[in-house]
């Protein structure tokens, strides 16, 4: 184990694959001496697990419904108690968080990379392509994200792809903002000048030069938003316009729990209770990841 | 021959015009200095060359072909540039071996870990320095590393932007040393850019005064360090350098 | 008569991953009302004593001295309300970038006249009259003109010596200029830094002079103090820089170019000859 830490820790690596492995781990290290970024790393990784393990937690089928068990209070048998349909929440629950954690992906995968070029493109070539590209953001930026993602979702017709796509189109344009915001403090860097002066192309400049200083601050801000967008979904969930029953998503749960919810409370709250939980990781994580890569305060030494 | 040559040279930023009729030629193997106090223009003849001020009218002319007013891939492989700042020129998250290898990448040449590798004993890098990040080496060895990169194309011209004033004495002694090596070994020509005029004595051979956008004189290195200097500007700016220098001796 | 400034194993250390690393380790020092320069490469924690001196190293950064008073007021025991009195009206610090000094949303007029105020009272009338002597000290002719001024309306040398004008007005008993003028030209220099000299001997105050610049120190101070890696390993008089002993200092000054000499090649220092850890 030392030795493999010292191989990690050497100050002259002896390959690329070794210089960056051993920043990963530096990395890593400075994590886990943030507790907080501990306690949001392990939420996150609990959802992931969740989410992978799903048929071995739940203890039911999230869907066979058992009308003769309706509405029954949290016990042995239903850790999170039953729903109207009886249907167990527990197992609706840690099933919902497989489609909870698909939106969060599918929305930064489509989302941040958009945002990253259409802002490195807008910084780094400025004049009229920035004028475009901007104003472009601006009128998407203009319009509350909730609003926005329930104009396309009723345009696109309710659904999980569409509330997804739907999500990832009201996502893209802040993570414009700040992509650009970085490429021009990078922009007439000498570093950018002296590739350009070895003859890299544009595609080249941005793509190897500018888009990797860019991303750890996409990655922060990413994962402080994935709160917002598990809140955009449930609120899609919740009006009606997100998953579609009887597929277990957290906001449609919520949604039809309201209807009892002063004498069958835990079938809004435990739902609710999960939202609040992978929110507060995410952004736990994100505010640990933001100390440990922000580049103003990580690399020096 | 003319390494560089330069007509009526008129550079822009925006609506300010900087330089006024800047016309110079330079030898191939010379070692030259552009001489001005901030505001003189000297740092801007310097980026118009190397294609990073594209707003000029007049004629830029290196190796004997016309310059074009962007940055072409032809050019880069005759001239490249090493800047002021240490610390400003090298891209934080890259390996010392990606940013060296980066110009061989883009021109397609192959067998760079050899090349990286002999560079750097050129320029006096250790090995072990190069899967090192930038802000694990001082200011001298970034400044050895940017001379590396600018070496890797195998160009004839160095344009040097104040290459040693951001460093300390000792480590200015080593890479003024370094590049007057340099220079011997590979037949480099230099265009240097610079307000310390001890430095030019040292590295140059020829140097231009440049004040308020305009060449005012152009002289030897021998009428430098003669104090023959003609222009009343130039002895003005002499005066200024030998200042606290002769009071201490 | 006792010293303006007598500073005892002054130490200044931060704390990283791999335990505390000092930065100035044990410099000693008094300064009557005479020009002290401090020069040192970077690194050296020539700037870190100055900073020390005023309790102006930020956390995590500690500071420790033996000894470290100021006409007779021990600097170390003072708390920081105490120091914010200090700062400015008794000891004042002019710093290497006025650009980056200087307010930018405020003239130059007032904020000369706030440094002012900032320790007593005066009226109106007065405070404008004071101001405008205090420009003009500084060699600045038109004194009404420039008050009204913002900061990127002025040039560097300019700039530098509105700064000057600031921490000056508070009539300090001592000044600590961290390279001042090395954002400067060659041409300016000469002329900010004489106009500090005047200042310093004409009120009879004690100066600072922190740079990187041998020969600049030397021929603008009394004594000087040579750091290297924290510590400081010779002091001399100004006067007798040319005679060193001390193979660092001998290093550096040969390790500088001149412009009428023909070297083929500079001295490089051989650092592991007295460096101590």
């Amino acid at each position: 184990m030392a030795n493999v830490t010292d191989w990690l820790l050497d100050d002259s690596p002896a390959s690329r694959m070794q210089a960056r492995l051993g920043r990963t781990y530096r990395i890593v290290l400075a994590l886990a001496k943030n507790p907080l970024a501990v306690v949001g790393a392990i939420i996150v990784a609990l959802l992931i697990v969740t989410a992978l393990a799903a048929p071995l937690i739940a203890t039911a089928d999230p869907i066979a419904q058992n009308l003769s068990q309706r509405l029954l209070p949290p016990s042995a048998d239903h850790w999170m108690g039953t729903d109207e349909l009886g249907r167990d929440i527990w197992s609706r629950v840690v099933f919902g968080s497989r489609i909870t954690l698909t939106i969060v992906l599918l929305v930064a995968v489509i989302a941040a990379p958009v945002g990253l070029v259409v802002g490195a493109v807008a910084g780094y070539f400025g004049g009229w392509t920035d004028r475009i590209l901007m104003g472009i953001t601006d009128i998407f930026l203009s319009m509350p994200k909730l609003i926005l993602a329930l104009a396309f979702v009723a345009a696109l017709g309710p659904g999980i792809q569409n509330a997804i796509i739907a999500i990832a189109i009201a996502a893209w344009p802040s993570y414009a903002r700040i992509a650009r915001a970085e490429t021009l403090t990078f922009r007439n860097s000498e570093f950018i000048a002296a590739v350009q002066l070895q003859g890299a192309s544009a595609t080249r400049v941005i793509g190897r030069h500018i888009l990797p200083l860019c991303t750890s601050s996409m990655i922060i801000r990413v994962t402080l938003d994935m709160a917002g967008i598990i809140l955009t979904a449930a609120g899609l969930g919740f009006i009606g316009l997100g998953a579609q029953p009887p597929l277990p998503e957290w906001g449609a749960m919520i949604s039809r729990g309201r209807t009892f919810i002063v004498d069958q409370w835990w079938v809004a709250t435990m739902p609710g209770f999960a939202i609040i939980l992978v929110s507060l990781g995410f952004c736990f994580l994100g505010d640990g990841l933001r100390d440990v890569l922000d580049p103003k305060q990580g690399e020096k030494q | 021959m003319t390494a560089i040559s330069l007509k009526n040279l008129d550079i822009s930023y925006g609506h300010t015009q900087i330089t006024h009729g800047v016309t110079l030629d330079i030898a191939a193997g010379a070692s030259f200095a552009l001489v001005g106090e901030s505001g003189s223009g000297k740092s801007t003849v310097l980026k118009a060359i190397a294609g990073l001020a594209p707003q000029w009218k007049g004629d830029i002319a290196v190796n004997g072909k016309p310059r074009s007013h962007g940055i072409d891939r032809g050019f880069s492989k005759m001239c490249q540039m090493v800047f002021q700042d240490p610390y400003g020129s090298l891209h934080p998250r890259k390996t010392i071996d990606t940013t060296l290898s980066e110009p061989l990448d883009i021109h397609g040449i192959g067998n760079q870990g050899k090349r990286v590798e002999e560079t750097m004993a050129a320029v006096g890098l250790d090995r072990r320095f190069r899967f090192r990040f930038p802000h694990q080496l001082s200011g001298g060895q970034r400044q050895r590393v940017a001379i590396a990169r600018a070496l890797m194309l195998e160009p004839r011209i160095l344009l040097l932007d104040e290459p040693t004033s951001a460093l300390d004495v000792s480590v200015q002694a080593e890479i003024l040393n370094l590049l007057k090596r340099l220079r011997r070994e590979q037949g480099l020509t230099y265009l240097m850019v610079t307000h310390n005029l001890p430095v030019v004595s040292f590295l140059c051979d020829r140097l231009a005064v440049m004040r308020g956008g305009r060449i005012v004189e152009v002289a030897d290195v021998a009428q430098l360090k003669a104090g023959t200097l003609v222009d009343p500007y130039s002895r003005e700016l002499l005066a200024a350098n030998k200042g606290h220098a002769l009071e201490s001796a | 008569m006792s010293a303006l400034l007598d500073v005892k194993n002054l130490r200044v250390s931060f704390p990283t991953p791999r335990g505390p690393v000092e930065v100035v380790r044990g410099v000693s020092f008094t300064l009557g009302r005479e020009r002290l320069g401090i020069v040192g490469e970077s690194g050296s924690g020539k700037s870190m004593t100055g900073r020390s001196i005023l309790k102006l190293v930020r956390a995590p950064g500690k500071v420790t001295a033996d000894r470290l008073s100021f006409d007779g007021i021990e600097l170390t025991a003072q708390s920081e309300r105490q120091m914010r009195a200090i700062r400015g009206a008794r000891i004042s610090m002019v710093m290497q970038d006025p650009k980056f000094s200087l307010n930018p949303v405020m003239t130059i007029g007032e904020q000369i006249a706030e440094a002012l105020l900032t320790h007593q009272t005066l009226p109106r009338s007065e405070i404008r009259a004071r101001v405008f002597a205090m420009l003009e000290s500084v060699r600045i002719n038109d004194p009404e003109r420039v008050a009204k001024l913002y900061p990127h309306e002025v040039s560097g040398g300019m700039g530098q010596r509105v700064m000057i004008a600031m921490m000056l007005i508070p009539e300090p008993d001592l000044l600590i200029a961290d390279e001042p003028t090395s954002a400067l030209d060659v041409s300016v220099q000469a002329q900010v830094l004489d106009i500090i000299n005047e200042q310093i001997v004409g009120k009879g105050m004690g100066l600072i002079l922190i740079s990187h610049d041998l020969n600049l120190v030397a021929s603008y101070c009394d004594r000087i103090l040579v750091m290297y890696r924290g510590e400081v390993v010779e002091a001399c008089k100004a006067s007798e820089l040319g005679q060193t002993k001390h193979p660092y200092t001998r290093g550096l000054l040969a390790a500088m170019p001149r412009i009428d000499e023909n070297r083929d090649e500079l001295p490089v220092l051989d650092r592991s000859a007295w460096a101590t850890a």
